[in-house]
């Protein structure tokens, strides 16, 4: 089992590097400049912003300037971002709380929502509750999250005014304020996530259900006399969860990219919109720094899944 | 009442001890009117206060938390590495210079004792030198006294090419010495008429040497304090997250009376504008919400139920079409729009006032700027002194069809004019945003009226204004016939706005297009006007060759104006922001307050 994880890990290098020079030469070939905000500055004259880009290295060959990049990483420099001035590891450890907060409450309120309800509808297919699970299901993952996010603001913030739809990391409040607070704001950003990922993977649960409610072993279990919660929760469901389980650790790194959108309307500080400003300033450590991270995700949570089937199913065996 | 009082207290006023409503009463107790009054302060040289603007709260702090949404956030607080304004603003809640502009173009005493003048011998008669005397008493946020010491590293920090300051060149050309403890002696190299640059205003901002004296030169990045502001300002530095958040503490020690009114205050970045004049105008979330570059009847909108309100600062700030006078379609030794080649088409003066007639500013404003843009014919629009009144800009397409039959374009079969076999056609590029494109459509419609063929293109702003040499849609490339922005003017002055355009500057290949006049103009009474005014120090001469210099890029059409645009932004209600078209939004923080 270690031997199969290490292997794996071992493979993920050369596919790492790889992801990591395409990101580095597509960015680098990608026009714009981190500087061009001093260009209609008429106190700074050009050639500031020109000495600028000369002392950031950005007139250096592109090679080079990956093979600096990779050097530094393999030391753990993640590198200095132009636009701040500071360590681009500490931008993304400011930032990260905030994410995982936000991302994994929503991850676990769309499990919440999506493993009752896909198992109930399984369990009675075609009946009302299905029908009407359904069709909710498909409304949320039609609808994009910019438009929810919007209407919940219009709907909340603006008309009913119960909810900040600006999302503040500073507090004023201690104690039990400061968590109610802190739940109060994350509401919607929470639920516009959530409910967007719980519709697709309750129509997953439910698929995987339907498969397996049908196979002989559970007619058999029913034969036998066993309750029917028995044997959806401890026959039907633990065979049923395997390819959930997959989806969802396949998708994790597709939520972070998914949350961009959601951080920019409520303004959330998270890694999201680091990488949209980041882009839009051209701000390439940054940007190569973030999106070496998701790549570092897409290949950990892999790993992850292959690693949760085998606990899963017996029969797969990792070697 | 004694002129010896008088004067005292005209004295007090200046180094706030006293505050102007004080002084005001107190003479109008012996029988002298308000206006009087200042006028009296005025004399005794003291800037005149914001006619709408008088500070109310008469104890500091109390105001509860001041709630900024600046939708993009500061990513630096170091105000010597501010590369975009909202860097600059998060700076200056910390950090102060010497003096700031009003709404008037006045200059205002922050750190300075007085705003130095001929009568006060401030200033030099040669204008090569310029005495600034510093406020006593001011302490740095960590308690150490603030000296001439810290404005003569601040300029040697700023001047050293190893710094990578965006201030080098506020401070590269000057030199600065120490006269006392408490003044300092600005040096320039030729006679500068405008000398208020230095330590005033956004880049004016100083450091303390304590603390970055060590990280001068090519370990400036290093300094710890880039990231933890130590200042004089009102707000004493609490947190900052970049491009999130800035958080300060009220100053218990700050050096004005009374200031400042808010006991915490909070700058928070990120989203859009559109929704942060929502969280301001609608649902009070934010108190206010800088740089509403939202289009006007949005914001009327959201006026309607509000909690909030838009308010305006007129500076000079100039939205124009610009015409290049070289031909961008032929290569020359690598370059397009080289010197070596005229244009085709534009370099006929009567075709460039044809296409200024084709430019309906008044619906511009009207679709799009509103209550944010006044229409002009003018390239200078402030401070009002500076203002061309031989100026005046009409919409016109049967004029302007005249002209172009006139000067040898002829409507061809298919409704587009040509002249010798070749057609008119122009390719109009700017900056991808909103307004920019509804501005393109707007002036192109006009164009097609009058047979003109005109392709848009939009460039992506970090694109556009990018110094990447190999990049061929920059704005100094000009690889276009026409191309529309903005220059903002940053101080109230027009000589760095008007230089640009000089001959020597015209962008090439040969200075890697960082020349500043993309238009490649090139007028001989122009560059003479210039080198007059620069030297000029009778203020009333100087400010007519200016305005020469505005009637010479009109008669030339090298620009075709489209709008004097204002700074909007939105408050709440209850809000007084101290606001001026020639400073940042933060630039006078220490003013703000609420109504209670």
């Amino acid at each position: 089992m270690s031997q199969y994880v290490l292997r794996r890990l071992l493979v993920a290098i050369p596919s790492l590097l790889g992801i990591s020079a395409v990101l580095f030469f597509v960015l680098a070939l990608a026009p714009g400049d981190p500087f061009s905000e001093l260009a209609t500055n008429p106190n700074v004259p050009p050639e500031v912003q020109a000495a600028l880009r000369a002392k950031f290295g950005l007139d250096d060959p592109i090679y080079l300037r990956y093979l600096h990049w990779l050097s530094a990483m393999m030391h753990g420099d993640w590198g200095f971002s132009f636009v701040s001035r500071m360590n681009v590891d500490t931008l993304i450890l400011q930032r990260l709380p905030t994410t995982l907060y936000v991302i994994g409450s929503a991850q676990i309120l769309a499990l919440l929502v999506a493993i009752p309800v896909g198992v109930y509808a399984a369990t009675k297919p075609y009946s009302v509750f299905d029908q009407v699970a359904n069709s909710l299901a498909f409304i949320g993952f039609s609808l994009p999250t910019f438009f929810t996010g919007i209407l919940f603001i219009l709907i909340f913030s603006v008309t009913l005014d119960w909810l900040p739809f600006v999302y503040s990391t500073d507090i004023n409040a201690t104690g039990i304020r400061w968590v109610l607070e802190m739940i109060r704001q994350a509401i919607m950003p929470v639920a516009v996530l959530g409910l967007f990922q719980a519709a697709s993977m309750t129509r997953f649960v439910r698929s995987a259900m339907l498969d397996v409610i049908r196979l002989d072993y559970v007619t058999t279990a029913r034969a036998k006399g066993l309750g029917q919660p028995k044997v959806i929760v401890k026959h039907v469901m633990r065979n049923a969860m395997i390819p959930v389980v997959t989806l969802i650790a396949l998708q994790m790194p597709a939520v972070f990219g998914g949350a961009i959108v959601t951080e920019q309307i409520f303004r959330i500080p998270g890694i999201g919109s680091l990488l949209i400003s980041s882009i839009l300033s051209n701000d390439t450590p940054v940007v190569m720094a973030v999106t070496f991270v998701f790549a570092c995700l897409v290949v950990l949570f892999n790993l992850i899944a292959d690693v949760l089937y085998g606990w899963l199913d017996p029969r797969i065996s990792l070697r | 009442m004694l002129d010896k009082e008088l004067r005292s207290m005209i004295g007090k006023v200046k180094d706030g001890r006293m505050d102007r409503r004080a002084f005001i009463r107190r003479l109008a107790a012996v029988g002298l009117t308000a206006p009087l009054a200042n006028q009296l302060l005025a004399l005794g040289g003291v800037a005149m206060a914001q006619s709408p603007m008088v500070y109310k709260p008469t104890k500091r702090g109390g105001g509860g938390p001041l709630k900024l949404l600046w939708w993009q956030g500061p990513t630096l607080l170091n105000p010597h590495f501010a590369t975009g304004t909202k860097d600059q603003d998060g700076s200056r809640l910390f950090y102060e210079p010497l003096a700031s502009w009003d709404a008037d173009g006045n200059l205002n005493p922050i750190l300075a004792a007085e705003i130095p003048s001929v009568a006060n011998g401030g200033l030099a008669a040669d204008a090569k030198s310029v005495l600034w005397k510093i406020k006593p008493g001011v302490k740095w946020h960590d308690g150490k006294p603030l000296t001439a010491d810290d404005f003569v590293f601040t300029w040697q920090y700023a001047s050293d090419p190893a710094t990578a300051a965006v201030s080098i060149s506020t401070y590269g050309e000057i030199t600065v010495e120490k006269v006392s403890d408490l003044s300092i002696r600005i040096l320039f190299k030729t006679p500068t008429p405008f000398w208020a640059n230095a330590f005033v205003g956004a880049y004016g901002c100083v450091l303390p040497k304590h603390l970055f004296a060590d990280y001068k030169g090519s370990k400036s990045r290093e300094a710890p304090n880039n990231l933890a502001p130590v200042g004089t300002g009102p707000y004493q530095f609490v947190e900052f997250k970049p491009g999130d958040m800035v958080r300060g503490r009220l100053n218990p020690d700050y050096h004005m009376p009374n200031r400042p009114h808010f006991d915490t205050i909070e700058m928070k970045g990120g989203g859009d504008a559109v929704s942060a004049a929502r969280a301001v105008i609608q649902t009070g979330e934010f108190d206010f919400a800088w740089n509403m570059q939202v289009e006007d009847d949005v914001l009327l909108r959201l006026e309607k139920g509000g909690k909030g309100k838009t308010v305006y600062a007129t500076g000079g700030d100039i939205e124009f079409i610009a015409i290049n006078f070289t031909d961008p379609n032929t290569e020359i030794d690598g370059e397009r729009s080289s010197m070596k080649t005229k244009h085709p088409i534009l370099s006929d003066p009567n075709v460039r006032k044809a296409l200024s007639l084709l430019v309906d500013r008044e619906s511009v404003k009207k679709a799009i700027y509103g209550r944010a843009g006044r229409t002009t014919a003018n390239y200078l629009n402030g401070p009002e002194k500076f203002v061309s009144k031989n100026t005046s800009w009409e919409f016109n397409i049967e004029k302007a069809s005249k002209m172009l039959d006139d000067a040898g374009w002829k409507v061809g079969a298919d409704g587009i004019r040509e002249k010798d076999g070749k057609k008119f056609k122009l390719l109009y590029q700017t900056s991808t945003n909103g307004p920019r494109q509804k501005t393109q459509a707007i002036v192109k419609q006009a164009c097609q009226k009058a047979g003109i063929d005109v392709e848009l293109k939009s460039v992506v702003a970090s694109v556009f204004f990018s110094s990447d040499v190999a990049n061929p849609d920059t704005y100094p490339k000009f690889y276009a016939d026409i191309e529309e922005f903005q220059i903002p003017m940053t101080q109230p002055d027009p000589a760095l706005h008007m230089r640009r355009y000089i001959s020597a500057n015209v962008a090439t290949k040969e200075n890697k297009w960082q020349g500043q006049n993309f238009p490649r103009y090139v007028n001989k009474d122009y560059d003479a006007a210039i080198a007059a005014a620069e030297t000029e120090t009778d203020p009333v001469k100087r400010a007519a060759l200016y305005i020469k210099c505005n009637d010479l890029l009109w008669k030339d059409t090298v620009f075709i104006p489209v709008m004097h645009r204002l700074k909007v932004e939105a408050a709440a209600n209850a809000l007084r922001p101290a606001l001026s078209g020639w400073a940042n939004e933060t630039d006078n923080i220490q003013d703000w307050y609420r109504e209670a």
